[in-house]
């Protein structure tokens, strides 16, 4: 096992390094001039030349990149061209409100998907069935913006309700008025959720059909146990194994969908951040947060990678 | 021999007269209900994307002259009503589908082409190549889509960028409006964006495909006859691998729908008047809906965008279906299917 640890963390060094360097290319290279972007209509040839001096832009390449890296390893993801403040601050300040968001929807998209996925493989062409497959089909085609949209305009249109948000500044803390805050933030999971939700409904579904057809199930079945042991004990820890994988992959897409879902119910988080970054052209900030989710990503799917050894021995000495 | 002749004798026999195409079609679409909705929705669109001018009862851009013609409720006259600006709803989104389904097809037959390229490359060649190629996919795969998609348009969208200047500089594609689609060149450009997402995507998987199919005696065979490698890739390789692209194209038109839908609506993607599902989402029209209650400029386009990527997935649901008897449970539904949370 831990020689399986070791292993998977020494590939993920040449993928960091080659995210970093990515994105690094990405914002500094290709889109021209940086200074010319930050002073922007004021420029003479000195304030030009002043701006790079500044951030590094006449050093030769591979010392800004150095330099650039040496400051991300100590937390220092530089300033903000807009706002002149440091990215770390806003990041500190915006982090919990994604990663709650994230968690959250991770949740719901699990309950959503696991349950009506087992319960429609366990009868399969009845209606359960049925209905579950319609809606996973549904769910999986519905963009979350759009029913972000649809719940704010017809939850105030029918009920007078809207999600309290950061606009208004009606929220609060999670842990000074958890009801508010989780009033903030419940409908945005559930929106975030849907598109997951579906596909682990699915894949918890065929995979639950496959393993039902081995022997060893037929084998509980006539031994007299009842179905739901059946089911419990024996069905669901070997169909799970496939799911496993498939939520560090969902991981993904629910940050992706955070973007999104974020700047719909205006949630101050990390995903709003990018979105105003990029409007604004305001690299730094670009770049630090690709680099930020990237590495997120990969680290949870390492995490998801490990679990899933320690869930099923099989992998590990494969 | 004898016996030989007389089994096909008998089988001959056995052969019921063959069933014109319109009865297979008939039978299919009754045995896989939501497939044929599902086809039934994707040809409304086409026929909505290709004949827009001769479809929508207006002009998508025709601003209203006075204040009476805005803001109106879905009415007989316009069936999904005018926007902020009198423009009518029904008119944009069918010239939306143009729009989407123009930068989906762009997008994955550019996507698939590259993706198969590298794919075919890397799996036929191995070791240095390989391993090249894999690593550089890796570093692609470790960033979220749509964190990759915004990072790559953010840098070619602008009209400074060296993409967007090769274009301009070195090619005929038209910077201003063609094909009913303005600012082409824009769309063009975010269409490759897409492309390499899907690029990445389709060379993974030809890349497993092509590792298993070169160990097959024939491509042995064309090398012992002194066939080139180029030619083995291109004739005894490339044919297998086709199918599969053609699939995963399938899989991936509908995510590149989204895509530009999403793009769009984060208001970094389709610049404004153009009529966008992604971009009639945003902005005034999502301050209209949210505030004013005035719904239908959002709604209508949204619907579009959902259905069309429902389409799709009920077609794949049906596919997998009939290719894959284990998952058959009653009829429809079926596998794992992809999100990207869009």
């Amino acid at each position: 096992m831990r020689e399986f640890i070791l292993r998977r963390c020494l590939l993920l060094v040449p993928i960091i390094v080659g995210v970093s360097f990515l994105t690094f290319l990405i914002f500094r290279v290709i889109p021209g001039d940086a200074a010319v972007l930050i002073c922007q209509f004021q420029c003479t040839p000195e304030t030009l030349h002043d701006i790079r001096h500044s951030i590094g832009l006449d050093q030769p390449f591979y010392e800004q990149y150095y330099n650039w890296l040496k400051g991300v390893v100590q937390g220092d993801f530089g300033t903000s061209a807009q706002t002149h403040l440091p990215v770390t601050t806003e990041l500190q300040r915006r982090y919990p409100n994604t990663l709650e968001l994230l968690v959250l929807s991770l949740l719901f998209s699990l309950v959503l998907g696991i349950a009506p996925g087992i319960l429609s493989a366990v009868r399969p062409g009845t209606i359960i069935d049925f209905l579950v497959r319609l809606i996973s089909v549904f769910w999986l085609s519905i963009p979350s913006f759009y029913l972000a949209i649809l719940i704010i305009t017809f939850g105030a249109e029918w009920f007078g309700w809207s999600p309290p948000n950061f606009a208004t500044g009606k929220t609060a803390g999670l842990f000074s008025d958890p009801a508010t805050n989780l009033e903030t933030f419940v409908f945005p999971a559930l929106v975030l959720s849907v598109g997951s939700a579906a596909v682990i409904m699915r894949l918890t579904r065929s995979s639950m059909l496959e393993v039902m057809r081995n022997d060893f199930i037929r084998t509980a079945y006539s031994k007299g146990l009842r179905e739901r042991a059946v089911v419990w004990r024996h069905a669901l820890k070997n169909a799970m194994i496939p799911v496993a994988t498939i939520i560090g992959l969902q991981i993904g897409g629910l940050i992706g969908g955070a973007l999104l879902v974020e700047s719909v119910f205006s949630i101050n988080g990390i995903g709003n951040y990018l979105v105003v970054g990029i409007e604004t052209r305001d690299l730094p900030v670009v770049q630090s947060l690709v680099l930020i989710f990237a590495l997120a990503y990969v680290l949870i799917n390492l995490i998801v990678d490990v679990s899933y050894a320690w869930l099923d021995p099989r992998i590990r000495y494969a | 021999m004898a016996t030989e002749a007389a089994v096909s004798i008998e089988l001959e026999e056995r052969i019921r007269p063959r069933k014109p195409l319109w009865r297979k079609l008939a039978s299919l679409a009754y045995h896989h209900p939501l497939g044929a909705i599902g086809v039934f929705i994707l040809i409304v669109m086409l026929i909505c994307a290709v004949f827009s001018s001769l479809v929508s009862p207006y002009d998508p851009y025709q601003v209203a002259h006075s204040t009476a013609q805005i803001k109106q409720a879905p009415s007989l006259s316009h069936p999904f009503g005018t926007d902020r600006l009198g423009r009518d709803v029904l008119s944009r989104t069918i010239w939306g589908a143009r729009i989407s389904m123009f930068i989906g097809a762009v997008a994955v037959i550019f996507g698939s082409t590259f993706g198969t390229f590298f794919g075919v490359l890397s799996g036929y060649f191995g070791k240095l190549i390989d391993s090249l190629i894999q690593r550089c996919i890796d570093v692609l795969l470790a960033i979220p889509a749509l964190v990759l998609l915004l990072a790559i348009i953010s840098v070619t969208s602008d009209p400074n960028s060296a993409v967007h200047k090769f274009f301009h500089n070195y090619t005929p594609i038209p910077e201003g409006t063609w094909l009913g689609m303005p600012e082409f060149l824009k769309l063009f450009v975010m269409c490759l964006g897409i492309s390499v997402a899907v690029a990445v995507g389709t060379a993974r998987v030809v890349r497993g495909a092509v590792l298993s199919l070169k160990e097959n005696v024939y491509i042995e065979a064309a090398r012992a006859m002194g066939a080139s490698d180029r030619r083995i890739m291109m004739r005894h390789i490339l044919p297998n691998v086709l199918a599969l692209v053609v699939v995963l194209s399938t899989i991936f038109l509908p995510l590149a729908i989204l895509a530009e839908a999403a793009i769009s609506f984060l208001g970094l993607g389709v610049p404004q008047p153009t009529a966008s599902w992604g971009a009639d989402l945003t902005g005034n029209n999502q301050n209209d809906a949210i505030n004013h209650a005035i719904w239908w400029p959002v709604f209508f386009p949204g619907l579009a965008l959902s259905l069309t990527v429902l389409a799709f997935n009920m077609i794949g649901d049906s596919i997998r279906d009939i290719s894959d008897p284990r998952l058959r449970g009653g009829g429809g539904g079926g596998g794992g299917g992809s999100s990207t949370g869009f």
